[in-house]
C-alpha cells in the first residue's frame, strides 16, 4: 500500500464511519451528520481519483506546456457534488426543524407514527 | 391493428368485446323469454331468510377497513412478521438498503 | 421547425425548468394568471415531447445525438467525447412520452380552483422542477448529468413531500425519503467516481466500449452500487418502505410525478444493465438478482396493500407492486438475452415490461387522483371514516373503478394486455413467478376493491351530507389518464408496435446502435 493510495483507504473510512453514525446513532441531527460525512468520503474519492503524481493544477495559461496536471474533470464533478451536499444537508436539516416542532423529540426510535 | 401476439397466443380485445356483447345480448333475449306475471314488491320478490325479517343495509354492511379479516387472519404468522419488518424506523431502511448492497456485491463478486 | 426539432432534447430540460423560476415572479400577477402560466408550460412541454417522438419514430427509430455545446469535432489525440450529450433511442421517447402524459395529467390537477391551504406557487414550482429532473434523467446520455438530474429529482421530490408542513407525518415522511435518496444518490456518485477513474470518461457510450477492459472488481461494485441504488429508488423491496410513506404523504397530484420518477429510476437502471454492461459481467446472476428483488417486490407489496387503513399508503404499495412486475419482465428479458441461446421470449418479456410501464403510470395516477378527491371531500384518510360517496361523485367512482380493474388486469383494458405478455414469457422461464404474479394481480384486485368498497358503497356517514361538486379541471386530468386506458386497452396492437417495440428493441439488440450514434459521429 504506497502513500498515494492512503487517500482511497480514508475516503472509504469516511463512508464507513458515515454508515455507522447512519445506522447506529438514534439522533436524528447525528444521522444527517453521517449523511454529510458519507457525501465527504465520496468528495475525497472523487478528487483522488484525478491526482497524478508530482501534478500541478490543471491550469494552462501562463504555464509549461509540458508540465504533468491533474485532471480537471473530477474537481468539477466534485464542485458539483459539494454544492449538491450543501443542498441536500439544508433540506434534511429544516426537514429536522419541523419534525422537532411537530414530536417534541429527535429520537429516531420514537418517530415512527408511519410504520405497518 | 388491435390485437397482440405474444408468440405463444393471441389477444384481440375488439373480438373479446365483440363476443362479450354477442353473449350478453343472448343473455338479455333468454331472458325476455320469461315469466313477467309476478307481484313486486310482495313475498314473491323478497329474499327468504327462514321468516325473519331482513336487517337494513346499513347494519349489514362491512365497512371496507374489515372487509377481508378472514383472509388476513389466515396468513397472520406471514402478517406478523412482514409488518414487523415495517418498523418505521430509518435506520432500519437504511440496515435493510446496507444489507441488500452486502448481499447483492457477494453474488456479483463470487459469480463468474 | 428544423431549429425546433434539433433542439428539442434541450428544450425539453428548458422549458419547465425556467417555468419552475418564473412561477414564483408570475404568481405576483394573480392566481388565475399563475395557473394559466404553469398549464401553457406543461402543454408546450408535452407538445415538444410529442413532436420529438413523432419525428423520430418517422426517422426510423434511429438514436439521436444532441451535443450540449455545439459539435463533436474533437481536437487531435482524444479518443474519448468530452462534451455533456443528450441521447435520444426507442426506450427514452417512451419514457418522455410516459413522462409527458403524468406530467399535464398532474399540472392538470394542481391547478384546479378547489381552496388550498397555502403555498400554491411553490408547489407548482417544486412540481415542474421535479419534472425537469425526469426529463433529463431520461434523456441523458452522460452518467454524472444522470447523478445531477438524480439528484435534483430527490429535492425536489422530498420537497413535495414534505410540503405540508402543519402535518407531523409528512415531515417524518419528507425526512426518511431524502435520508434514503441521498444515500443512494451517493453511491451511485461512488459508482460514477470509479467508473470514472477505470475508464477516464463519463459518456455512457464511450463507457460501454470500454467496459470489460479494466480490472473486473472496480466494474463489478461500480455494478453493485448502482444496481442497488437505482433499485432502491425505484422501489424494490427490501428497500421499499419509504414509497408508502412518500406517496401517501405526497399532496394530491404529486404522488403520480413521485411514481414516475420512480419509473424513470427504473429506466436508468435498464440502461446501466442493457446498454452500459450488457453481457459483460456474469448477466445471468444479474438477472436472477433482479428476478428475486421483483418477486419479492410483487408479493410483499399486494399482501401489504392488504391491510393498510389509510387510502393513499393502500394504492402507494400497489404501486410498489406493479414495479416489481416491471423489474420481473425486464429481468426475464435480460435473462434470455444473455443465455446462451437468446430465446424470443425474452423480446417478449421486455415488451411486456415496458408496455407495463406506461399502463400502469396511466392507472396509478388515475387511483391516487381518484383518491386524491376521496380524501377533500371526505376530510379523512382513513377508509373507516369513508363511505357512499358514489352517489354524489358519480366520474370519480367510474374513474377509480377504471384505474383498480385496468391495474388488475381485467380484459379488455390496457393492464390486462401487459400483463398477459409478462406472464406469458415469464411462464416460459420459470412457471412459479408467473403463477406468483398472477395470484398477485387477483389479490391486487381483491385489494383495489376493498378500498372501493370503503370510499364509495354503503351508507354515508352524516357529516358528509350536503353538495360538493369536484372541480372541472380535476375531472379532465383524471379523464386524460382514462382516455389513455381505453385506448391502450383497446387498441394494444397499435401502440405496442409504435411505441413499446422501439423501446424493447433499443434494450434487446440497440446497444450497438446506441454506441456508434456516439463514436462513429465523433470525427466531426
Amino acid at each position: 500500500m504506497t502513500l498515494g493510495q492512503m487517500p482511497f483507504v480514508v475516503s472509504a473510512l469516511l463512508v464507513v464511519l458515515g454508515l455507522y453514525a447512519l445506522l447506529f446513532k438514534r439522533n436524528l441531527i447525528k444521522m444527517v451528520i453521517g449523511v454529510s460525512i458519507i457525501e465527504t468520503g465520496v468528495n475525497l474519492f472523487l478528487v483522488t481519483v484525478g491526482y497524478r503524481a508530482g501534478g500541478q493544477a490543471p491550469i494552462y495559461t501562463y504555464s509549461d506546456p509540458s508540465a504533468v496536471r491533474v485532471l480537471p474533470t473530477p474537481q468539477a464533478l466534485t464542485l458539483t457534488s459539494i454544492v449538491i451536499g450543501l443542498a441536500t444537508t439544508a433540506l434534511l436539516l429544516s426537514f429536522v426543524v419541523f419534525i422537532h416542532r411537530h414530536y417534541q423529540t429527535l429520537d429516531a426510535e420514537k418517530i415512527k407514527e408511519l410504520k405497518g | 391493428m388491435t390485437g397482440i401476439t405474444t408468440g405463444f397466443g393471441a389477444w384481440n380485445p375488439i373480438a373479446w368485446l365483440l363476443l362479450f356483447l354477442g353473449v350478453a345480448a343472448a343473455a338479455l333475449i333468454l331472458r325476455r323469454f320469461g315469466n313477467k306475471q309476478y307481484k313486486k314488491n310482495t313475498g314473491q320478490t323478497k329474499a327468504f331468510l327462514s321468516g325473519n325479517e331482513e336487517p337494513e343495509a346499513s347494519a349489514l354492511h362491512v365497512r371496507g377497513a374489515h372487509l377481508y379479516w378472514g383472509f388476513v387472519d389466515g396468513l397472520s404468522a406471514y402478517y406478523r412478521r412482514v409488518r414487523a419488518l415495517h418498523t418505521g424506523v430509518l435506520s432500519d431502511y437504511v440496515a435493510l438498503f446496507v444489507g441488500t448492497l452486502g448481499v447483492v456485491f457477494i453474488v456479483l463478486v463470487l459469480s463468474r | 421547425m428544423n431549429a425546433l426539432l434539433h433542439h428539442a432534447p434541450v428544450l425539453l430540460v428548458a422549458v419547465p425548468l425556467l417555468g419552475a423560476f418564473a412561477v414564483p415572479l408570475v404568481a405576483k400577477l394573480g392566481a388565475n394568471v399563475r395557473r394559466s402560466f404553469v398549464g401553457i408550460i406543461a402543454l408546450l412541454t408535452t407538445a415538444i415531447a410529442g413532436y420529438l417522438a413523432a419525428s423520430f419514430y418517422a426517422a426510423g427509430a434511429s438514436p439521436i445525438v444532441y451535443v450540449l455545446g455545439g459539435r463533436m469535432s474533437l481536437p487531435s489525440g482524444m479518443v474519448a467525447p468530452i462534451r455533456i450529450m443528450f441521447e435520444v433511442d426507442g426506450l427514452s421517447v417512451f419514457m418522455i412520452l410516459i413522462t409527458a402524459l403524468v406530467a399535464l395529467a398532474a399540472v392538470l390537477y394542481t391547478s384546479s380552483n378547489w381552496k388550498e391551504r397555502s403555498g400554491g406557487p411553490m408547489k407548482d414550482s417544486l412540481m415542474l422542477l421535479l419534472i425537469v429532473g425526469i426529463f433529463g434523467m431520461e434523456l441523458t446520455g452522460d452518467l454524472f448529468n444522470f447523478f445531477v438530474f438524480l439528484e435534483i429529482t430527490s429535492i425536489a421530490a422530498c420537497s413535495l413531500v414534505g410540503f405540508r408542513v402543519w402535518r407531523g407525518r409528512s415531515q417524518e415522511a419528507a425526512f426518511k425519503v431524502m435520508t434514503l435518496y441521498t444515500l443512494s444518490g451517493l453511491f451511485v456518485l461512488l459508482a460514477v467516481g470509479l467508473l470514472y477513474g477505470q475508464y477516464g470518461g463519463l459518456n455512457i457510450a464511450y463507457l460501454a466500449t470500454m467496459i470489460g477492459s479494466g480490472t473486473a472488481l472496480v466494474d463489478k461494485i461500480a455494478l453493485g452500487l448502482l444496481l442497488t441504488g437505482l433499485a432502491m429508488k425505484a422501489g424494490a423491496v427490501p428497500m421499499h418502505m419509504w414509497a408508502p410513506d412518500a406517496y401517501g404523504e405526497a399532496p394530491g397530484a404529486a404522488s403520480i410525478v413521485l411514481v414516475a420518477n420512480s419509473q424513470a429510476s427504473l429506466y436508468g437502471l435498464f440502461r446501466i444493465l442493457f446498454t452500459l454492461y450488457g453481457s459483460a459481467y456474469s448477466p445471468q446472476s444479474i438477472a436472477w438478482i433482479l428476478i428475486a428483488l421483483a418477486a419479492a417486490t410483487i408479493i410483499v407489496g399486494v399482501t401489504m396493500a392488504l391491510i393498510q387503513r389509510d387510502i393513499k399508503r393502500l394504492i402507494a404499495f400497489g404501486a410498489v407492486s406493479q414495479i416489481g412486475y416491471m423489474m420481473l419482465a425486464v429481468g426475464v428479458g435480460f435473462a434470455a438475452m444473455t443465455a446462451l441461446e437468446p430465446a424470443d421470449f425474452g423480446f417478449v418479456a421486455l415488451q411486456g415490461g415496458l408496455f407495463h410501464m406506461i399502463n400502469d403510470a396511466a392507472c396509478i395516477g388515475l387511483l391516487f387522483l381518484a383518491a386524491g378527491v376521496v380524501i377533500r371531500r371526505a376530510g379523512t384518510r382513513d377508509l373507516q371514516g369513508m363511505g357512499g360517496l358514489a352517489h354524489s361523485m358519480g366520474w370519480t367512482t367510474g374513474f377509480f373503478m377504471l384505474g383498480a380493474f385496468a391495474l388488475a388486469g381485467m380484459p379488455p383494458l390496457n393492464g390486462f394486455a401487459s400483463k398477459l405478455m409478462i406472464y406469458e414469457s415469464t411462464f416460459k422461464l420459470s412457471p412459479v413467478l408467473a403463477i406468483l404474479a398472477i395470484l398477485a394481480s387477483i389479490l391486487l384486485l381483491a385489494v383495489f376493491l376493498r378500498a372501493f368498497q370503503a370510499a364509495f358503497l354503503g351508507p354515508r356517514p352524516e357529516r358528509l351530507n350536503g353538495p360538493q361538486s369536484v372541480p372541472a379541471s380535476m375531472l379532465v386530468s383524471m379523464g386524460l389518464l382514462a382516455i389513455v386506458v381505453i385506448a391502450f386497452g383497446l387498441f394494444p396492437g397499435f401502440f405496442v408496435d409504435k411505441i413499446v417495440t422501439p423501446a424493447a428493441n433499443a434494450l434487446w439488440n440497440g446497444r450497438d446502435a446506441y454506441i456508434q450514434a456516439v463514436m462513429l459521429g465523433m470525427g466531426g
